[in-house]
């Protein structure tokens, strides 16, 4: 016997004695809980698009990241340079998309392109990441993001400042939704990277103060179109 | 008294004595405990929630034979080296013999308390390797050559004046004591260390059956980083991390972050789902992924306490309980510590030496109430107790109890010796608190408790005798008052 059988036969063996439910015995034929159940326990989120906006704003303040909601396209590229002097931008890097070209397009500087392979080192130097995403949660203020929507894995985590751009119709409520929608769009060939992004990087672990920018962006970014 | 024993009694009579760590380990959970409590309320239902995740836990531990297998076809399926460890030496092997193979020299870590548990990086680095944790807290203790005090806070225990002098002296920094100041330090260090080093090395917080995909959950962006860069990923999980369905996570994210930190949802969760594939830009060519028994089938096998495997290492059990916050997590040397490390520590690494663990517990229940999946961990310390005894208890213990009994079932023998109890008290103050004294133990930094002056008996007697004689007074009385 390999050792993942042994370790599988040791479990089949341990199992044989049943373990108690924990609390009420689960009626026969009870489901588990369903994405509306589960929306009901959580946090509340909102049902119009304006509340869940409003919401979304909210919880991005509060986690220090940077929400604008713009209402021309043509708003998103004077947006940008004004980032781009303000913090001086020498080099960013990006990825191919509808967005990400339109607002890129606008500045320049030198882009570095993850789509198909870079150098690690190049990307180091980068002063900004801007990304597309897969979706914005109102209820927690998260960026919902994968490899294939954002560039890869380290575009949206490497450089000090990540910029998203993200479309109206990619506002969601709640957790729930979001993984509905990753069931959806992904479903049984699930990328190689998902992530949720929950404001800048931070640490508490010098005596439980916050500090932004700890191996991650310092500043997020994100413009809703 | 085994080795663990002395540990636990010498290290916790230093924490408890050291009243500035203990100042600063109260700060920092009080901060904690503010933020835990606004976000739990924030739920609409949080009870419900909490029990929804014990019963999927349940779910998923009651059938770990299937959803292992499960998670473990999906992550092949798309390239992933799945490898099976039944015990922690043979975890460091194959995690050696990675390393070997690849010709690596260097290895970045995000944080791994599984890595803890089967001592890899005193492994790595006896055979030359240099490994180096990324995570700001076991960066810090890391340098400071200690173990995490805290599962979820590692360096908890020091003050930021400790850690500027740490990072001047081993870093050649020059830093104030600015908690902003000190990341930028360690940012700038492990930023080179990323980008060279060879192999990623990371733990998980769930092993997701369905989709096959490991989920990660921190707050730096330490472990974005690890499974971004290195050419080679190696992640470490115990085989009671799985969970059922992807959308579970809807469930277990946000509980995980609000009793782990405090936070809603902490920064970068994130779900890891093979090697870098064909037409992806980046990410690890090779990805191996070690699945670590180490014991976990035994508790497994222990119906009563299998629930103990539902823990997600969120840390509140540590962050409520009393001993915890004043023995400190180096008391217990164990890798999880607190009250479920002293649950299942005896199970995975002996009762002989770990059951005391769980007679240092008051039983307050607090570590019950705020677990986040229901894990009852005070019923189990008490069973723990029960198996403790069962398996072997001490003589002196064994004759005290009998002598007890005997006294106590023959009414006549025990007021007889009641007095001397009483002799006794009267004495004690010669030798109390002295090593002559038979309590010490108890009596070294306790008050003695008193022994009545007199037995019940005696005192129902006299007050008969007093109410005989009281007796025509009180009648009288009771026709006046009718």
């Amino acid at each position: 016997m390999n050792e993942r059988e042994k370790i599988l036969a040791r479990i089949r063996e341990a199992l044989t004695v049943q373990a108690p439910f924990p609390g009420e015995p689960r009626a026969p034929g009870q489901q588990r809980p369903s994405p509306a159940q589960v929306r009901k326990w959580l946090p509340p989120a909102a049902d119009s698009f304006d509340e869940q906006l409003a919401l979304f704003r909210q919880n991005a303040t509060s986690l220090k990241a940077d929400f604008y909601a713009l209402n021309l396209r043509d708003e998103l590229k004077s947006r940008l340079l004004a980032l781009r002097d303000a913090e001086d931008w020498r080099k960013i890097a990006s990825h191919s998309g509808e967005l990400t070209d339109l607002g890129v397009s606008a500045l320049g500087v030198p882009v570095l392109k993850t789509d198909s392979g870079y150098d690690i080192n190049e990307l180091e130097k980068c002063d900004a990441g801007i990304t597309e995403c897969d979706a914005l949660i109102a209820q927690t203020g998260s960026v919902l993001v994968a490899n294939r929507s954002a560039g890869g894995r380290a575009l949206s985590v490497l450089p000090p400042h990540h910029v998203v751009l993200a479309r109206r119709k990619q506002l969601l409520p709640d957790l729930p939704a979001a993984f509905e929608l990753l069931k959806q769009k992904y479903g049984c060939n699930y990328p190689g990277m998902i992530s949720f992004i929950t404001g800048p990087s931070r640490t508490g672990d010098i005596e439980r103060i916050l500090v932004l920018g700890a191996h991650g962006p310092r500043k997020l970014t994100i413009f809703f179109l | 008294m085994s080795r663990p024993v002395q540990q636990f009694k010498a290290q916790a009579e230093l924490s408890t004595h050291n009243l500035r760590l203990r100042a600063t380990i109260q700060t920092a959970l009080e901060k904690y405990a503010v933020v835990r409590d606004t976000n739990r309320r924030a739920f609409q239902d949080y009870q419900a929630a909490r029990q929804a995740a014990a019963e999927i836990k349940w779910e998923a531990i009651n059938h770990l034979d299937r959803y292992l297998e499960q998670f473990v076809s999906k992550l092949e399926a798309r390239g992933t080296k799945v490898h099976w460890a039944g015990t922690g030496r043979l975890a460091r092997e194959i995690i050696l013999g990675i390393i070997r193979e690849k010709k690596a020299r260097s290895i970045i870590k995000s944080k791994t308390m599984t890595s803890e548990e089967i001592h890899l990086n005193e492994a790595l680095e006896r055979e030359g390797f240099e490994v180096v944790e990324s995570d700001l807290g076991e960066f810090i203790v890391q340098l400071n050559k200690e173990t995490p005090y805290h599962i979820v806070f590692p360096a908890m225990h020091l003050t930021r004046g400790e850690i500027k002098e740490l990072f001047n002296r081993e870093l050649a920094a020059d830093a104030s004591d600015n908690p902003e100041e000190l990341t930028r330090v360690a940012r700038r260090v492990l930023r080179k260390k990323y980008v060279g080093a060879d192999i990623g090395f990371t733990g998980a917080n769930f092993a997701v059956a369905d989709a096959g995909m490991v989920s990660i959950t921190e707050n730096e962006g330490n472990a974005r980083l690890t499974a971004a860069l290195p050419k080679t990923l190696i992640t470490l999980l115990g085989i009671e991390k799985v969970l059922p369905r992807l959308e579970d996570l809807a469930l277990f994210l946000p509980l995980l972050a609000t009793s782990g930190t405090g936070q809603p949802l902490t920064c970068y969760n994130t779900m890891y789902g093979g090697p870098r594939q064909p037409g992806e830009s980046d990410g690890p060519e090779e990805w191996h992924v070690v699945l670590l028994d180490n014991r976990r089938t035994e508790l497994l096998a222990d119906a009563e306490q299998r629930d103990s495997l539902h823990c997600i290492r969120c840390g509140a059990c540590l962050n409520v309980c009393p001993i915890f916050r004043n023995v400190g997590g180096p008391a217990y040397g164990t890798t999880y510590s607190g009250p479920v490390g002293s649950v299942i520590t005896p199970h995975l690494r002996g009762w002989q030496d770990w059951k005391h663990l769980s007679f240092s517990s008051s039983l307050c229940g607090a570590c019950t109430e705020t677990c986040p999946v229901k894990i009852d961990l005070a019923h189990h310390l008490l069973q723990n107790r029960r198996k403790a005894v069962t398996q072997k208890s001490s003589l002196a213990g064994k004759l005290g109890f009998k002598l007890f009994a005997f006294i106590f079932n023959r009414p006549r023998l025990y007021r007889r010796v009641a007095p001397l109890g009483r002799l006794g008290q009267k004495l004690h103050p010669l030798v109390k608190g002295t090593r002559l004294d038979p309590a010490y133990a108890w009596t070294k930094s306790r008050a003695t408790p008193q022994i009545a002056p007199r037995t019940f008996r005696e005192f129902w007697r006299e007050r008969n005798l007093h109410e005989i004689q009281q007796r025509p007074m009180q009648e009288t009385k009771g026709q006046n008052q009718i």
